[in-house]
């Protein structure tokens, strides 16, 4: 018989092995360095630019040209809008989820439909959100506000969060249900009581996320929250976001405003991280009260 | 007693009343962007509208094909690139990695999915946009400033790693344990086990995959507006800019209350938009679901 590693085929096969393992190693190392890169690009570019001036004014006569001024307009304005919608969202996600799980029986068509909807929902691009805000809007005689603006990111939000929550619900175990029923606890008092505890962690990921989004999106408030260089003071005035900020002032003709797109742009960057870690940080500190 | 059963019921009912919501809201929105497509809908003839090249709304000319090419073109160059390196990724993290490497992974590859569209944008311009025009278009004996298809494919593909990563790993991960065994005993290796029992087995979950790609890169507006170039021609080449659908929506909000029949022309383009994007998301839907019910 012959070594079987001097036979041919299986060399070959050995160096087809070897060559996927090479393309797949390599294509992992792109996905990987390309954020890598991008989160490294944009800090690199946006802190020298960044003071503190930036993060506490808003914007003075001029700020376009290459003025005095900072972006705190934008950074209040896109929390306001981001903390308004996730809270909008919440409210309506929590309740439909938690009827799809422990009101609806699990193949029943509500159930089906519904979580269909909020797959075609969430499918659904931020233009199309902003578009049908915009609709929204010309319906109800508002003008472009943080009202609209909260209103088309909450609509945004809602499939993200009702998703990611209805992951963690459906986990719950049903042994923990039925002991709840079994001690004559209703319904309603097992889901607020037993399973909104459970799955708290869960939830507020899910807020974060969507937060995430909210604070992010740019093509959705473009049409509906408008955008103004002072801090709004109530829900029907106009409201700055970061996104639009970063978006504005990389479009001007001056490098001083463009290196103040970048600093906006490693703003927004750092909140997102910032979410991300503190999203992580949560998951771990409230698990310790999960029954498993 | 009485009081806590009352309290369910009312539960019930208010919940099961909100359920009502997402249906309502797909159905609203179609409708509201019908309603408002339809004074063009009126004037001219759809297909006219779809195929007409020429777009000047101050003389009433609202042509969308530029706009349509603009955003297949895109959309191509993304899914062409996106679709091999987010699968070898996909396989190498659920066939090959060891376990750190998947968990250090997860992490990231969120964060990738996470980051605002106009984080990339601002990246395009900064990397994309100049590696484009000064190294690989005169690579290709072409002249491009860099804000081009190619440039906005680029940062589209990088956007869409996590959508096809993640749906991908899904799919493999419900691929039994059993199969690939069977197939490593019988003396294949590892690379011929992927290609004819889990790339087989999953064929229908990649295809999928690569149908929620393609519909994500389809709507994405703010990274891909800022490296196209928006220039409303159809484009001849990668390295000629292009205007994709949703550049045009987002770059005209301004002006179109002014001209008579562009907010209509903008919400037509904004319900193409919607019903392209639909229709492919349940057609990914569709596939999952057959392929998890041949799984079991």
């Amino acid at each position: 018989m012959n070594n079987p590693l001097s036979d041919g085929r299986l060399r070959r096969r050995k160096w087809i092995e070897g060559f996927f393992k090479i393309l797949m190693v390599g294509s992992t190392a792109l996905v990987i360095g390309s954020l890598l890169l991008i989160i490294g690009t944009i800090i690199w570019k946006g802190l020298p630019a960044l003071s503190l001036s930036m993060v506490t004014q808003t914007p003075k006569g001029g700020y376009y040209l290459g003025k005095e001024g900072g972006i705190l307009n934008a950074i209040v304005g896109s929390l306001y809008l981001a903390l308004g919608a996730t809270a909008i969202a919440l409210l309506f996600s929590l309740p439909i989820v938690l009827y799809l799980n422990f009101y609806a029986r699990r193949n029943s068509k509500t159930a089906v439909i519904t979580r269909f909807a909020f797959d075609v929902l969430w499918g659904i691009p931020s233009i199309v959100y902003g578009a049908f805000g915009f609709v929204l809007m010309v319906f109800f005689g508002l003008r472009a506000s943080l009202l609209a603006g909260t209103i088309t990111v909450a609509l945004l939000e809602l499939p993200i969060m009702s998703r990611a929550i209805d992951e963690v619900m459906r986990l719950v175990p049903k042994e923990l249900e039925e002991a709840s029923y079994s001690l004559g606890a209703t319904r309603f008092e097992t889901a607020v009581k037993v399973v909104l505890k459970q799955c708290l962690p869960g939830i507020l990921t899910a807020g974060l996320i969507a937060f995430g989004r909210g604070i992010g999106d740019a093509a959705s408030v473009l049409f509906t929250a408008g955008f103004t260089d002072r801090v709004p003071t109530s829900l029907l005035q106009p409201a700055a976001t970061l996104p639009l900020a970063i978006f504005f002032q990389l479009g001007t003709p001056f490098p001083e405003v463009r290196d103040r797109a970048y600093a906006s742009a490693a703003v927004l960057t750092l909140i997102i991280l910032l979410i991300s870690l503190v999203s992580r940080g949560l998951v771990k500190k409230f698990t310790k009260h999960i029954i498993k | 007693m009485t009081v806590r059963l009352v309290k369910d019921y009312l539960a019930r009912k208010s919940m099961s009343l909100l359920t009502i919501l997402p249906s309502f809201l797909t159905v609203l929105i179609l409708f509201g962007l019908f309603q408002k497509s339809l004074p063009i809908l009126k004037l001219k003839s759809f297909v006219q509208l779809i195929f007409g090249t020429s777009w000047h709304p101050l003389k009433g000319e609202f042509g969308l094909f530029p706009f349509l090419m603009g955003t297949l073109w895109v959309t191509a160059v993304a899914i062409i690139i996106a679709l091999p390196i987010s699968l070898l990724t996909a396989i190498f993290l659920s066939e090959y990695a060891p376990k750190f490497i998947r968990e250090l992974s997860k992490p990231i590859i969120d964060l990738l999915s996470g980051l605002p569209s106009v984080v990339f944008g601002v990246w395009g311009i900064l990397a994309v946009v100049p590696f484009v025009g000064d190294i690989l278009a005169p690579m290709f004996g072409t002249y491009s400033s860099g804000y081009n298809i190619l440039s906005g494919g680029i940062v589209l593909a990088i956007m869409i790693f996590p959508t096809i990563i993640h749906v991908s790993l899904e799919v493999f991960a419900s691929i039994p344990f059993a199969l690939r065994e069977t197939s490593l005993s019988l003396g294949a290796t590892k690379w011929e086990t992927v290609r004819h029992v889990v790339l087989r087995k999953g064929a229908q979950g990649v295809v999928a995959a690569g149908v929620l790609g393609l519909s994500r890169a389809f709507g994405e507006t703010m990274a891909v507006l800022m490296v196209v170039g928006n220039v409303p021609a159809v484009p001849k080449s990668v390295f000629a800019p292009g205007y994709p659908l949703p550049a045009l929506i987002a770059n005209n909000y301004g002006e179109m209350m002014s001209v008579p029949l562009y907010d209509s022309a903008l919400m037509l383009a904004a319900l193409l938009l919607l019903v392209v994007v639909v229709a492919f998301n349940i057609l990914a839907r569709l596939i999952l679901v057959k392929a998890e019910k041949r799984a079991e």
